[in-house]
């Protein structure tokens, strides 16, 4: 769901830009009050995971691929907040150097999956998860927070996506931009992240999930945040 | 036997250790979708392919597309025609350049919002 250049209008990039900037200045104030510094290290490896992850294509035979973002268990192990930066920092690298991700989109882009995407895996796993750090009710937290968050981030961009031909059409009626309506875009997208994307979003959330709970325990953000909230 | 750090730093090393297996499998991302006839990520169309599910391109985004042109487009040297050990051999530099751009800037960042901290 990386928006590439020519997608989207100015008047919708633009905005974003602006969005994203006050999204990143307070992340950095955040992480500098929330981060301690034995979490520090862990900034650039979670960077690091985030863009390689994003290097894992998985096909829909005969149709299109798509990848996961880890956005989400880096807001739980890490925070939101810190997901806000390093994954921006990621689709940053990925729009300049790599073309992935328009540089017109960066804010479109860090928007959907640096900014939406860690907060609502975030709120997710915190509604869901009991009291236990384990057993099923927790398992299908982690799932689901990857899993709703990554379907989240894909239906704004297809929100992007599909307002364009509404919001910027040439003289002749024909849509400067993305060119396909709401009606196609939202199930589109809607469709092969519910079925496989989100999945194996979803998947590894969990997974990596129960390993940082069974080896750095103290690393887990989202499990610290709750129980200070009960104390 | 250095510091009480030290359990903690053998788990980050197995941490970077497991992000550099990453990047020696990332091949496997172009592998598979070539594999079972996937194509882009669907709203990841290069011109070509929009003018043939069109019939035309867009005006501005035939303006906009090419604003900027990137040193490794799609992690690829040598563009789409690259041969297969290309492009995974390519792919797996692109990991690694990757992960030493993302750390680097994670490291200055996090050396600017924690240096009076010390």
């Amino acid at each position: 769901m990386h928006i590439p250049d020519g997608y989207l209008s100015p008047q919708t990039y633009i905005p974003l830009y602006g969005v994203s900037m006050a999204f990143w200045g307070i992340a950095l104030k955040k992480i500098k009050k929330e981060v301690s510094a034995k979490q520090v290290p862990y900034l650039a490896i979670a960077a690091a995971f985030s863009f390689l992850i994003q290097m894992f294509n998985i096909p829909i035979p005969g149709g299109t691929s798509g990848h996961a973002v880890g956005a989400g268990i880096i807001a739980l192990l890490l925070g939101p907040w810190t997901a806000v930066i390093s994954v921006s920092v990621v689709l940053i690298i990925q729009a300049f150097v790599f073309g992935d991700g328009g540089i017109t989109a960066i804010g479109a882009n860090c928007f959907n999956m640096a900014i939406l995407m860690p907060f609502v895996a975030f709120w997710t796993f915190t509604m869901i998860k009991g009291r236990k750090n384990s057993g099923v009710r927790f398992i299908s937290a982690a799932f689901l927070s990857g899993y709703i968050g990554l379907t989240a981030a894909a239906l704004c961009a297809a929100f992007m996506f599909g307002i364009q031909p509404v919001i910027a059409a040439g003289p002749d009626g024909r849509p400067l931009y993305a060119p396909y309506p709401l009606s196609i875009a939202i199930p589109a997208m809607a469709i092969e992240h519910l079925l496989l994307f989100s999945i194996v979003e979803g998947v590894m959330t969990v997974a990596l999930l129960k390993y940082f709970l069974k080896n750095e325990s103290t690393l887990l953000y989202a499990i610290r945040e709750t129980s200070y909230e009960k104390v | 036997m250095r510091s009480g750090r030290l359990p903690m730093k053998r788990f980050e090393k197995k941490l970077w250790l497991g992000l550099i297996v990453m990047a020696l499998l990332s091949p496997l991302g172009i592998i598979l979708p070539e594999k079972f006839g996937a194509e882009d990520a669907w709203g990841e169309w290069g011109l070509d392919t929009l003018e043939r599910l069109l019939g035309y391109i867009p005006e501005g985004l035939k303006r906009t597309a090419d604003i900027w042109v990137a040193p490794i487009p799609d992690y690829t040297f040598g563009g789409d025609g690259a041969l297969v050990t290309t492009k995974i051999l390519s792919y797996i530099v692109s990991g690694i350049i990757g992960i030493i751009l993302a750390s680097i800037i994670m490291k200055i960042i996090s050396k600017l919002l924690f240096k009076d901290d010390k």
